[in-house]
């Protein structure tokens, strides 16, 4: 077993990526997410692992970075919260475009504009329907605990590299800033030069040889039969996670007759919700998506038929509850309970949400 | 054992780093815990307020609305904590400053004079420990070498020649803590 730490969600992301043999973090700091690049400054990353640690000038230039270090085949990360993530939305579209693999980790804060620097989940639709323009897809995993803020950083870059494809780690400022028992993994050496070459030299910038044609890196193509085709290729990757990448988790849904879907910080207020309303004779369960998108529509349809009602917990307006409902395609009734602004709400507030929104609606 | 509390006063007087060392604590009992504090404008300056969790099994919320314990240093926390205690729940308090004292009749209410008696150990900083020797008197859910421990794990080496006033502030805390007033209908679980 690996060191047992009591560590921030912020930190225990930070420590990761030193240990996932990431070359390079590139960010801007900015609450409730500041401690990433604190505790990475504080931990020497050039000294462990010759990882480059760059303070950009802003969340534009930071990742641009992400662009041309992701080009290159080398592990390339970047952090912020919610309004330095808008901030980016272009890079992370020109980077889905370009089919380069980087991470981009939100620790959500309540918007919108500057909003307020407590947690939130009003990024959800930002996160999984596009955030920037054209048709394309963030792969995304919603952590819900200190432990996965640390496991999700190789996670992603398997994924990242796996799809070429961005990935985006979608906590929030509640699992950012709480501290929990972290254990940490074994540290990934970073890949060599050769590594790179051997296992992205079909595609990276890493220099042309005489025996092979140039790599070229771009988002554009002028001639539409050849972007429609780009656009298809896309498709098919998106395709292919939704085939083989949902993840979720389930809490006592055997004998649920009734459901939480909930993900991050709001799963974990619903499994405690879960106790109470059992205490009380109230058979509810728990559907965590851990990847959001793509989103575990199969499995939700399944419980549709077992349930009688679904409530969506989220610290938004209600986002997540509409891939619920397109989910369960209408055969129960599907409602949303949030609070926002950076208020969380108790677990007592969601059983009471449960029996008023579901059970005696 | 499922132990959920509150712990709030003053940004300064410790009640952070009491939250952070009950956690480490905790974990070198072998127990889940988790912290989760009030961050933002009202740590700077104002109060501040922190939810630790120490339990045998999975935590679920880390966030709350009611706790078993709660542990304040000023009288804006006693206020807003003291109706959030479970009934048969502890509330210790640190009467220095404090007005309007607690008036439950259905929880067990402990004092401990630990800035006075920090002040008296020579430091002031050390009230949030004669705060957790009260609180581990009452309530001996982590035992003192873990403890111990959980000083070495969370307090920087620079900080370690600090490490004996702290437990004697923890023996004080044990030795001064005061019963104000025992619930009347106990039924703590």
């Amino acid at each position: 077993m690996g060191e047992i730490l009591l560590m921030k969600g912020n930190e225990a992301l930070a420590e990761a990526i030193i240990r996932a043999g990431v070359d390079g973090y590139f960010g801007y700091p900015i609450t409730p997410q500041s401690e990433v690049m604190e505790y990475l400054a504080a931990a020497k990353p050039e000294e462990r692992t010759g990882m480059v640690l760059l303070q950009a000038e802003s969340e534009l230039a930071a990742i641009n970075m992400l662009y041309g270090a992701g080009a290159t085949g080398k592990k390339a990360i970047t952090s912020s919260s919610s309004p330095g993530i808008s901030l980016m939305q272009e890079g992370i579209s020109y980077i889905a475009g370009a089919e380069i693999p980087v991470v981009v980790v939100n620790v959500v804060r309540g918007g919108p504009g500057l909003g307020t620097i407590q947690p939130a989940q009003s990024d959800y639709f930002q996160a999984t329907k596009g955030g920037g323009h054209g048709d394309y897809h963030l792969l995304v995993l919603a952590p819900n605990s200190v432990q996965e803020m640390s496991d999700f950083v190789p996670l992603a870059f398997d994924l990242a590299f796996k799809y070429r494809n961005p990935v985006m780690i979608l906590s929030d400022g509640l699992i950012g800033q709480m501290m929990e028992k972290v254990e940490l993994f074994e540290p990934i050496p970073r890949w060599t030069d050769e590594y790179i070459r051997e296992h992205h030299g079909n595609w990276a910038t890493i220099g042309k040889t005489p025996d092979r044609e140039r790599n070229i890196i771009t988002s554009l193509d002028l001639v539409p039969e050849r972007m429609e085709k780009h656009n298809m290729h896309l498709k098919e990757k998106y395709e292919q996670m939704e085939r083989e990448e949902v993840r979720f988790e389930e809490i006592q849904t055997e004998d649920a007759e009734y459901l939480f879907v909930a993900y991050g910080s709001s799963s974990r207020i619903a499994m405690k919700a879960i106790k109470l309303a059992r205490a009380e004779g109230i058979k509810v369960g728990l559907l965590r998506p851990i990847t959001l998108y793509p989103f575990p529509k199969k499995r939700l349809r399944e419980l549709a038929d077992q349930v009688k009602g679904m409530l969506s917990v989220e610290l938004s307006l209600g986002q997540m509850v509409e891939d619920v409902k397109l989910s369960v395609e209408c055969r129960i009734p599907v409602e949303h309970y949030g609070r926002v602004g950076g208020m969380i709400p108790t677990p007592e507030e969601v059983v009471e949400a449960l029996k008023t929104k579901i059970i005696n609606r | 054992m499922n132990e959920e509390i509150i712990i709030a006063g003053f940004g300064g007087q410790g009640v952070l780093s009491l939250g952070k060392i009950l956690a480490y604590s905790g974990i070198m009992e072998d127990l889940e815990v988790s912290w989760f504090p009030s961050y933002g404008p009202e740590m700077r300056g104002g109060t501040a307020n922190v939810t630790v969790i120490l339990s045998n099994e999975r935590i679920s919320s880390p966030v709350l609305n009611v706790y078993d314990t709660a542990i304040v240093f000023n009288q804006q926390s006693l206020d807003k904590f003291e109706p959030k205690v479970k009934p048969g729940g502890l509330l210790l308090y640190d009467p220095n400053g404090i007005t309007r004292h607690p008036e439950r009749k259905d929880i067990d209410i402990y004092q401990i004079d630990a800035t006075k008696e920090g002040a008296a150990l020579g430091s002031t900083k050390v009230l949030n420990m004669v705060a957790l020797g009260a609180y581990l008197k009452l309530k001996p859910i982590v035992k003192l070498e873990n403890v111990h421990k959980g000083l070495l794990k969370s307090l920087p080496e620079r900080h370690h020649h600090l490490i004996p006033l702290n437990e004697k502030a923890i023996g004080v805390g044990m030795e001064k803590v005061k019963l104000i007033h025992k619930a009347e209908h106990v039924n703590a679980k």
